[in-house]
């Protein structure tokens, strides 16, 4: 198994994009309190431009752009958190950026990976297997006839 | 010179708005319509929304569709105007749909192929026949029935017949596509400029054309190869970062529309592709999208261009409901002075024309009259 | 660390635009950007001008390629607050933003004759801009003729220029920046060395 160096950091910015900030929030409750934080950027809802593939896999053409907010802090021991979220919530944004910061804070990092990201991560899970669970009780179950001639 | 009033009607307009802002809330006894109950309940009009507004975002469709009453085509003007206001951060990464996790799944060519026949939250099949129990206080309905296993991705089954060398593979490219909010449409438009056009045209203009092909206008005898719904991931590389993230997931609708391709001097007779891909979960819009994308598709395959549908400055020019609605309402703004200066022609040629026939008849009974509505128009 | 960007990016990018704007409407006439009346106060990375800054934070987006020879310390800050690609090869960029001497002119995005909009714009970075004898200036937004005094820049650049005219209506546009002053002039500017 390859490990690129930014495997962890894209792991937990994904999961955190996808948490509502009341989810966010309600996690942090229950973790270690986070450094003070300053804005460097934002948050800033903009838009990013969708693609798709031309036949599904061919030639990149432009879909829709969809509404991204993002946000980018620093905190007193330097380290830069970046955010970038679907949607418009701004306490979103700058609670994924601060959680992004404080997660490349080697000290910080075991605390918050298992109580704020692994968390929210088996709640996604949850989500997405209970979704594929009743798509495939959608699926249809094809029954041989046997023919009379 | 008959000069016209430019100003005034600010009064009658703010009491128009006023009334209209009556009219949306409609009987004050009866609760507001929630935004929130709009994103839920009427989410395939929230679906249509941003399809044709170009932009995803649930909560400003819904917005727009409560704020328009529900006319769909104001909702997405609304959603277009809104969009304007915002910068752009970039571009999102070609969105993967050979790995999408699939809500539905169906292929009208192969009964079996991997991944199965998976029927998803489908009117298909439903009677079409009212429901009265909805139009009383609804019972939340319980959650629908799940399998013990997960459905797992599906490859597409145009991958399978691509591998046989039955079906025209796409040409490969990276290179940047064309973008009509940049650039304006040119003819030839590239197909990935026409892909565009049709994602964010009117579902009601592409669906006439996608049944014109159908009944013979343009010779199409098209097979759904697959129609899939499901969740992508958005991945974005902020060039700050240098990798690529994932901004969160959506819901998204493909459709691969199969055709017979007799083959040319280059091309062996195999199969090709018309492409449908939309926001949401608006399989019909996918569904024509992919049979005009197919249309369309005459020129580069040699095929004789004979019906609208493979016109491509017809079709490109005409799909867009935003710029259609525009200019066809644009006619209800004052055209006071254009039609003075109408009026002037058609009363001229009147009075040619009434002068030859009373020269022949030697009446002029006629002339009296547009001479009297010239008089009045001209003291007005 | 990265230094911060404008304060208020939506007040002081369009009060910079407004300026560039003004700048390339009366080519020549010198304007203000980057300073603190003119909205916020920018502390520029080192190496670049607040005007430098403020026209790069207005004008570059992700949309914009960007060419520039100022270090990877303005790459960075121009990377964080504008996300503006960073092109390598000069002919690829829609802005360019030069330092020191510019690439060969007539190597650089030139537009075409149906696209003559898509040409580069020039970013000059120079030692000093007053409204003093030095150049003359002629052509349309200007009544008679201007007088500009630009120092820094390498000799034979006015030449360099000239030599593009006859591509006219194709060309380069530039934005010329010392300080909190910028001037601007557009392909359509007759510059005289006086």
């Amino acid at each position: 198994m390859s490990h690129a160096p930014h495997d962890d950091r894209r792991r937990w910015m994904g999961i955190l994009a996808r948490a509502s900030a009341e989810a966010l929030r309600t996690r942090l409750a229950e973790a270690p309190p986070l450094p003070p934080h300053t804005r460097l950027r934002g948050p800033e809802t903009g838009l990013v431009m969708l693609r798709g593939r031309a036949g599904g896999d061919g030639a990149p053409f432009n879909l829709s752009e969809m509404t991204v907010t993002r946000c980018a802090v620093t905190l007193p021991e330097g380290q830069v958190g970046h955010a970038y979220v679907a949607g418009r919530d701004a306490a979103q944004a700058e609670l994924a950026a601060l959680l992004d910061a404080a997660l490349q804070d080697p000290a910080r990092r075991p605390a918050l990976l298992a109580m704020v990201v692994e968390p929210l991560a088996a709640a996604q899970e949850a989500a997405r297997a209970e979704t594929a669970r009743k798509a495939a009780a959608t699926r249809v179950q094809f029954f041989t006839m046997a023919t009379m001639r | 010179m008959a000069y016209v009033a430019v100003k005034g009607g600010e009064q009658a307009i703010a009491n128009a708005h006023a009334w209209l802002a009556e009219t949306r809330r409609g009987e004050a006894a009866l609760a507001e319509l929630e935004v929130a109950q709009i994103e839920q309940q009427l989410g395939l009009a929230v679906d249509r929304v941003m399809a044709e507004g170009a932009c995803h975002d649930r909560g400003l469709a819904a917005l727009a569709i409560k704020q328009a009453q529900g006319d769909l085509i104001e909702a997405a003007f609304l959603l277009r105007a809104y969009r304007t206001t915002l910068p752009r951060f970039g571009h999102a990464a070609p969105l993967a749909t050979a790995a999408m996790r699939l809500r539905r799944r169906v292929s009208a060519t192969y009964k079996d192929l991997p991944g199965g026949q998976v029927l998803g939250p489908t009117y298909d099949y439903t009677h079409r026949l009212l429901d009265f129990a909805l139009a009383a206080r609804g019972e939340v309905p319980p959650p629908a029935p799940e399998a013990a296993a997960p459905q797992e991705p599906a490859p597409h089954v145009t991958e399978l017949l691509a591998r046989e060398g039955l079906m025209a593979r796409e040409p490969a490219s990276e290179a940047g596509p064309a973008d009509l909010t940049r650039q304006p449409l040119a003819f030839p438009a590239s197909r990935p400029a026409r892909l565009q056009n049709l994602a964010r045209g009117d579902e009601g203009f592409l669906l006439g054309l996608g049944y014109s092909t159908q009944r013979g206008y343009g010779n199409a005898h098209p097979f759904v190869g697959e129609i899939r719904q499901g969740h992508v991931a958005v991945c974005l590389t902020p060039p700050e970062l240098g990798f690529e993230i994932e901004l969160g997931d959506i819901l998204v609708t493909e459709c691969q529309m199969v055709n017979q391709f007799h083959g040319s001097k280059r091309e062996p007779p195999q199969f090709t592709r018309g492409y449908g891909l939309v926001l949401g979960g608006g399989e019909r819009k996918a569904m024509a999208m992919a049979l005009v994308d197919r249309a369309l598709m005459a020129g580069e395959l040699g095929e004789d261009r004979v019906a609208p549908a493979q016109d491509e400055e017809f079709v490109l020019m005409h799909s867009d409901n935003v710029e259609a609605t525009g200019f066809v309402e644009h006619l209800k703004l004052p055209h006071y002075v254009d039609f003075q200066s109408e009026l002037e022609v058609v009363r001229r040629m009147r009075a040619t024309a009434t002068a030859h026939i009373a020269g022949d008849t030697g009446q002029g009974s006629t002339q009296d009259s547009i001479g009297a509505g010239r008089a009045e128009e001209m003291a007005e | 660390m990265i230094r911060p960007g404008f304060t208020d990016p939506v007040k002081e990018s369009q009060s910079c635009f407004r300026a560039v704007l003004e700048a390339m409407s009366r080519p020549g006439r010198i304007q203000e950007a980057g300073t603190q009346e003119a909205g916020g106060g920018l502390t520029p990375p080192e190496g670049l001008h607040p005007a430098t800054a403020a026209v790069l934070l207005t004008l570059a987006d992700a949309e914009t390629p960007l060419w520039q020879d100022a270090g990877a310390g303005v790459a960075e800050w121009l990377r964080f607050h504008a996300g503006c690609p960073l092109v390598a090869a000069p002919e690829e960029a829609a802005f360019l933003l030069a330092t020191g001497a510019p690439p060969a002119l007539e190597t650089l995005e030139l537009g075409s004759e149906e696209e003559p909009q898509a040409g580069a714009t020039l970013i000059l970075q120079v030692a000093a801009l007053e409204a003093a004898p030095g150049l003359i200036l002629e052509g349309p937004g200007i009544a008679q003729r201007h007088e500009l005094r630009v120092s820094g820049l390498p000799a034979g650049f006015w030449a360099a220029r000239a030599r593009l005219r006859p591509l006219f209506p194709r060309g380069l546009d530039l934005i010329l920046c010392a300080g909190t002053r910028l001037a601007a002039l557009p392909r359509t500017t007759r510059v005289t060395e006086g």
